[in-house]
C-alpha cells in the first residue's frame, strides 16, 4: 500500500484531472449523438466553475449545494440560448455555439467585481476528493447508457442521421436537441464545478476556443460511437502531455498533428466497435463448438 | 471626432474583410469552415517578415511573398488534408476539425521555430507619413493598406460577376455534383480557390502586421475569431457580406474603443455575432438553407 | 378522411400548386398521379407538416393539419415513405422499424433510468412488433443486418415497415417502386393490396401506371400545380386532358418520326 500513497501524492491530480476531462468529453459526445456540434461545452464548464466557486467563496456553500449550482446555472443558460441556437444546424450551429463561448469569455473578462477579471479566481477551497469525480463520472456513465437503451437514445440517432424523417417518426425534434443540449451543459458543468475546487485557481482563459477544441478532440480521438470513446479520449489526451514531455515546445504541435491525423485516418476514433468487430471476423475460425445452438 | 474615427475604422475594416473574403470563398465553394484560415494569416505575416528581414526584400516584394507562400500553403493543406476528405464524402464536421488540428500545429511549429515574442518589421521598411485631408489624418499605411484591400476585393467581385470562372464557382457553391455534370472542373477549382483564399488571407496578415506592428505566433487566432464573426454578420459563403461585414465590424470595434472602452472591444465583435444568429441567422446575405449535393 | 380544400403554394413569384382540392375516403386506396414537376412530392410535404400552405385547408378527420407540428401530425395517424429513401442507414433494420414507434411507447425517465417492469415490457413489445412487421414486408430474416447494406428494394420496404409502425390510419407513399424490376413491383403491389385490406387508408403519388390503375380506387391527376382530374381508374383512362397531359408527347415523337 506503500506503493499506492506514493503514487497518489504524486499523481492524484492527474488521475482526478483524467475524471474531469472524462465527463467534459462526454458532455460533448451526447450533443454529437444527437447530431449537434455544440462547441459551448467549455463556456459552461466556465459558468459552472464560476457558479460554484462563487458559492463556496463568497457565500460559504457547503460543497454539495455549490456543486449543485455549478449544475444549475449552465443548464439554465442552455435552456435560454437553446431555442434560437438549436434552429440552426451543422456548420451554423457550430459557429454559433463558437460565438457564444469567446462571449461568455469576455464576459467574465469584463465582469471584474465578481470574477477577478483577467486575474480569475484564486484561493478556492480545494473539497474535491476522489470519491466525488469517480461518483460523478459513473451517476453520468450510468445516466448516458440508460439512455442510449430507451426511446430516447434512438431518437437522438435517427435525428442525427435525418432531422425530417425522425420528426415524421412522431419524434419532437427540437424538444430531444434542447434535452442533449441542456444536459451536456449540466455535465460540463458539474465538471468545472469539480475542477474549480481541485485547482483553487481559474481564470476566463481556461473556457475558451482552446478548451473546446481540447474536449472536442478527446471525443474525436477516442471514438464517438459510444460513451467508451470520450472516455478513452480524455485519458489519452491527459496523459499525452505528460508522456511526451520530452518534446517541451513541441507537444501541442503533436496534439494538432494526432487531430489531423486522426481525422484522416481513424475516422470514428479510436475506440470502434465496427471496425473491432471486423477485425475479429477476418480472425482464423476455431474449430465448431461441440454443443449445436451455443451463441 | 467622428470622421477620424471612420477613417480609422476603414482601414482596419478593410483589412477584416480582406480575412474574411478567403475564409467566406472557402466556405461558399468547398462547404468547409476552414479554421487553419488564422494560421495562413499568420504564416503569411512571418513570410513576409523573413524576406524583409533575411532577403531585403522591399516591401511590395515581400508582400507577394507573402501571398505566393501563404497560397501554396493553402493548396498543400486542400491537396493533402482536405482533398482525401471530399473523397470520402465525409460530414461537414469532419474537415473543420481536421483544420483546427492543423492551426495547432501550425501555430505551434511557428512558435518553435521563430519564438513567442512579438516581432517587428524594420522601421526603415514601415511608411510612416501621415496626409491630412479633410480635417482628418490617415497615415501612407493605412491608406496603402485600404487601397489594396479595395483592389482586391474588387478583383475578387468582378471575377465572380463577370468571368466564366465566376460562374463556375457559383455553379459550384450550388451544387458541386451538378457543376460536375454541366463538364465544370470541379476538382481544380477546389485546389485554385483554397490556394487564392489562402493567398488573401496572407496578404492580409502581413497588412495588419504592418498596422499593428506586431508579428506572433499566436496572432491568427484572435483574427479567426473576428472572421467567423463577420462571415457570419456577412452571411456565410456570400463576398458582399464579407466586404460589408468586414467593414461594419471594423467601425463598430473602433466606435466602441472611442466610446466605450478597450476591454470591451472582443466583446463587441461575439456579442454582435450571437445577436445575429439569434435574430436573423443568416447574415446580411446569406441563405439559411444547407446547400444540396 | 383526409380532405384538401383550395390548397395552394407559392414559392416567392413561383406558383407551384393552385386550387387543389380532393378528397381521400377512410378504407381507400388513392393514387396521385402526374407528371414530372407537377407538384405531387408538395402535396405530400404540405400535408405532413414540412411545408405551410399558402392557402387553402388540410383536414384530417376534421381537425386541421396547417401549422401543426410534423411530429404532431405523425401522432395523429399520419406515416410516410419518401420519393429519396430516407432510412437510418446506420442503424440495423429493427431499430430503423422501432424508431417508428417512438411516439408509442411511453415510458417516463425514471422508469428507464432504473429499468422499471414497464420500461423492460414495453421495450419487449415494441421490438417484437417490429420484427411483426418486418415479417410482414418479408425482411425478417434481415432483422439485425444493418440498414445500408440493404439493396433499393429492400430499403424502400424497410421504409414501408417503418412507416407503418407508426401506427398511422393514413398511410402516404411517395412513389414506392420507383427504381424497382418488375419482379419486385408485382410483390410490393401484393403487400400493399394486403396492407389495404388490414384497413389501413392508402394514399399514393406513383408514375407507374399499371401499378396505379391495378391499385387504386380513386385517383386524382395533378398537372402543373392544378388538378385536372379526379375519378375512377377508367374515368381517368379514358379523360381527354389527362390523356393529352400524359400522351402529348408521344404524338410529338409520332410528328417527329414522320419528319424523318
Amino acid at each position: 500500500m506503500e506503493w499506492f500513497d506514493n503514487f497518489w501524492a504524486v499523481y492524484s491530480n492527474l488521475v482526478l484531472t483524467i475524471g474531469i476531462n472524462a465527463l467534459l468529453a462526454l458532455s460533448i459526445w451526447l450533443t454529437l449523438s444527437c447530431g449537434l456540434l455544440a462547441m459551448a461545452n467549455a463556456a459552461f464548464m466556465g459558468i459552472g466553475a464560476y457558479t460554484a466557486s462563487l458559492l463556496t467563496m463568497n457565500v460559504g456553500a457547503p460543497f454539495p449545494v455549490a456543486l449543485a449550482g455549478g449544475v444549475i446555472a449552465p443548464t439554465l443558460v442552455a435552456l435560454a440560448i437553446g431555442g434560437p441556437t438549436l434552429r440552426l444546424s451543422g456548420v451554423y450551429l457550430a459557429m454559433a455555439t463558437l460565438g457564444f463561448g469567446e462571449v461568455v469569455r469576455v464576459l467574465i473578462l469584463n465582469a471584474e467585481s465578481f470574477t477577478g477579471g483577467a486575474l480569475g479566481l484564486n484561493g478556492i477551497p480545494q473539497q474535491t476528493q476522489w470519491w466525488h469525480v469517480v461518483l460523478a463520472l459513473v451517476v453520468v456513465l450510468l445516466l448516458l447508457w440508460r439512455l442510449r437503451r430507451s426511446r430516447i437514445g434512438r431518437a437522438f440517432e435517427a435525428i442525427k442521421e435525418d432531422g425530417v424523417a425522425a420528426s415524421l417518426m412522431g419524434i419532437g425534434v427540437m424538444a430531444h436537441k434542447m434535452l442533449a443540449f441542456a444536459l451536456g451543459a449540466a455535465i460540463a458543468g458539474l465538471a468545472g464545478a469539480l475542477n474549480a475546487h481541485l485547482t483553487f485557481f481559474i481564470g476566463p482563459s481556461e473556457f475558451g476556443f482552446d478548451r473546446g477544441v481540447d474536449i472536442l478532440t478527446m471525443a474525436i480521438l477516442g471514438g464517438t460511437s459510444g460513451p467508451t470513446g470520450p472516455v478513452l479520449g480524455a485519458l489519452i489526451v491527459t496523459l499525452l502531455p505528460e508522456l511526451l514531455r520530452g518534446f517541451k515546445d513541441f507537444r501541442t504541435m503533436l496534439n494538432g498533428a494526432i487531430l489531423v491525423l486522426i481525422v484522416l485516418f481513424l475516422p470514428k476514433g479510436l475506440w470502434d466497435p465496427l471496425r473491432f468487430r471486423q477485425w475479429f471476423a477476418r480472425a482464423p475460425r476455431k474449430p465448431a463448438p461441440a454443443t449445436v445452438g451455443e451463441r | 471626432m467622428l470622421e477620424q474615427q471612420l477613417v480609422n475604422a476603414l482601414s482596419l475594416g478593410c483589412v477584416y474583410a480582406l480575412f474574411a473574403l478567403g475564409f467566406t470563398l472557402v466556405f461558399g465553394v468547398l462547404g468547409v469552415i476552414n479554421l487553419s484560415h488564422g494560421a495562413i494569416f499568420m504564416i503569411g505575416a512571418y513570410a513576409a517578415l523573413q524576406a524583409v528581414t533575411k532577403l531585403a526584400f522591399p516591401l511590395w516584394a515581400s508582400l507577394i511573398a507573402a501571398l505566393v507562400i501563404a497560397g501554396a500553403f493553402g493548396f498543400v493543406i486542400d491537396l493533402l488534408i482536405l482533398k482525401p476528405l471530399r473523397k470520402r464524402n465525409a460530414p461537414h464536421l469532419i474537415p473543420m476539425i481536421a483544420t483546427i488540428g492543423l492551426a495547432i500545429f501550425f501555430n505551434n511549429a511557428s512558435q518553435g521555430l521563430f519564438g513567442a515574442e512579438n516581432l517587428r518589421f524594420p522601421n526603415e521598411v514601415v511608411p510612416n507619413e501621415q496626409l491630412h485631408f479633410a480635417g482628418v489624418q490617415i497615415s501612407v499605411l493605412e491608406l496603402a493598406i485600404v487601397l489594396l484591400s479595395f483592389a482586391l476585393m474588387t478583383g475578387l467581385l468582378l471575377v465572380m460577376r463577370r468571368t466564366q470562372l465566376g460562374r463556375a464557382l457559383r455553379a459550384i457553391a450550388e451544387s458541386p455534383k451538378a457543376a460536375a455534370l454541366l463538364g465544370i472542373n470541379v476538382e481544380g477549382l477546389f485546389y485554385l480557390t483554397s490556394t487564392v483564399a489562402a493567398a488573401l488571407g496572407g496578404v492580409a496578415g502581413v497588412l495588419i502586421a504592418l498596422y499593428s506592428n506586431a508579428v506572433f505566433p499566436l496572432m491568427g487566432q484572435p483574427m479567426l475569431h473576428k472572421g467567423i464573426a463577420v462571415i457570419i454578420l456577412g452571411g456565410m459563403g456570400d463576398i458582399r457580406g464579407a466586404l460589408l461585414g468586414g467593414l461594419f465590424l471594423g467601425f463598430a470595434e473602433v466606435m466602441s474603443v472611442a466610446y466605450i472602452g478597450s476591454t470591451m472591444r472582443d466583446a463587441v465583435a461575439f456579442g454582435l455575432l450571437f445577436l445575429v444568429l439569434l435574430l436573423r441567422p443568416q447574415g446580411m446575405f446569406g441563405k439559411v438553407l444547407e446547400r444540396k449535393a | 378522411m383526409l380532405k384538401l380544400t383550395q390548397v395552394s403554394k407559392r414559392f416567392g413569384g413561383l406558383s407551384v400548386l393552385q386550387d387543389v382540392s380532393f378528397d381521400v375516403p377512410a378504407g381507400s386506396v388513392f393514387g396521385l398521379i402526374g407528371p414530372n414537376g407537377a407538384g405531387k412530392t408538395t402535396v405530400f410535404n404540405l400535408i405532413t407538416g414540412l411545408l405551410a400552405p399558402s392557402g387553402g385547408t388540410i383536414e384530417f378527420d376534421g381537425r386541421s393539419l396547417v401549422g401543426v407540428a410534423p411530429h404532431q401530425i405523425t401522432r395523429r395517424g399520419l406515416g410516410r415513405t419518401f420519393q429519396n429513401i430516407r432510412i437510418f442507414k446506420e442503424m440495423s433494420l429493427l431499430e430503423n422499424v422501432v424508431v417508428g414507434m417512438h411516439a408509442h411507447l411511453t415510458y417516463g425517465v425514471p422508469a428507464l433510468l432504473f429499468s422499471l417492469p414497464g420500461f423492460r415490457a414495453q421495450e419487449r413489445a415494441s421490438h417484437a412488433k417490429a420484427l411483426e412487421l418486418l415479417s410482414w414486408v418479408g425482411l425478417d430474416h434481415k432483422a439485425s443486418d444493418v440498414a445500408d447494406n440493404l439493396s433499393y428494394g429492400d430499403q424502400r420496404k424497410l421504409e414501408l415497415a417503418r412507416a407503418l409502425a407508426t401506427e398511422p390510419r393514413l398511410l402516404l407513399l411517395d412513389e414506392p417502386v420507383a427504381g424497382m424490376n418488375s419482379g419486385e413491383k408485382v410483390e410490393l403491389m401484393a403487400l400493399i393490396q394486403r396492407i389495404a385490406q388490414r384497413g389501413y387508408t392508402i394514399f399514393m403519388i406513383e408514375h407507374d401506371m399499371r401499378f396505379v390503375m391495378g391499385l387504386c380506387q380513386r385517383i386524382a391527376v395533378l398537372n402543373f400545380g392544378r388538378i385536372i382530374a379526379e375519378g375512377t381508374p377508367a374515368e381517368i383512362q379514358s379523360n381527354p386532358a389527362v390523356i393529352e397531359a400524359y400522351l402529348g408527347r408521344e404524338d410529338d415523337e409520332a410528328i417527329a418520326e414522320g419528319a424523318r
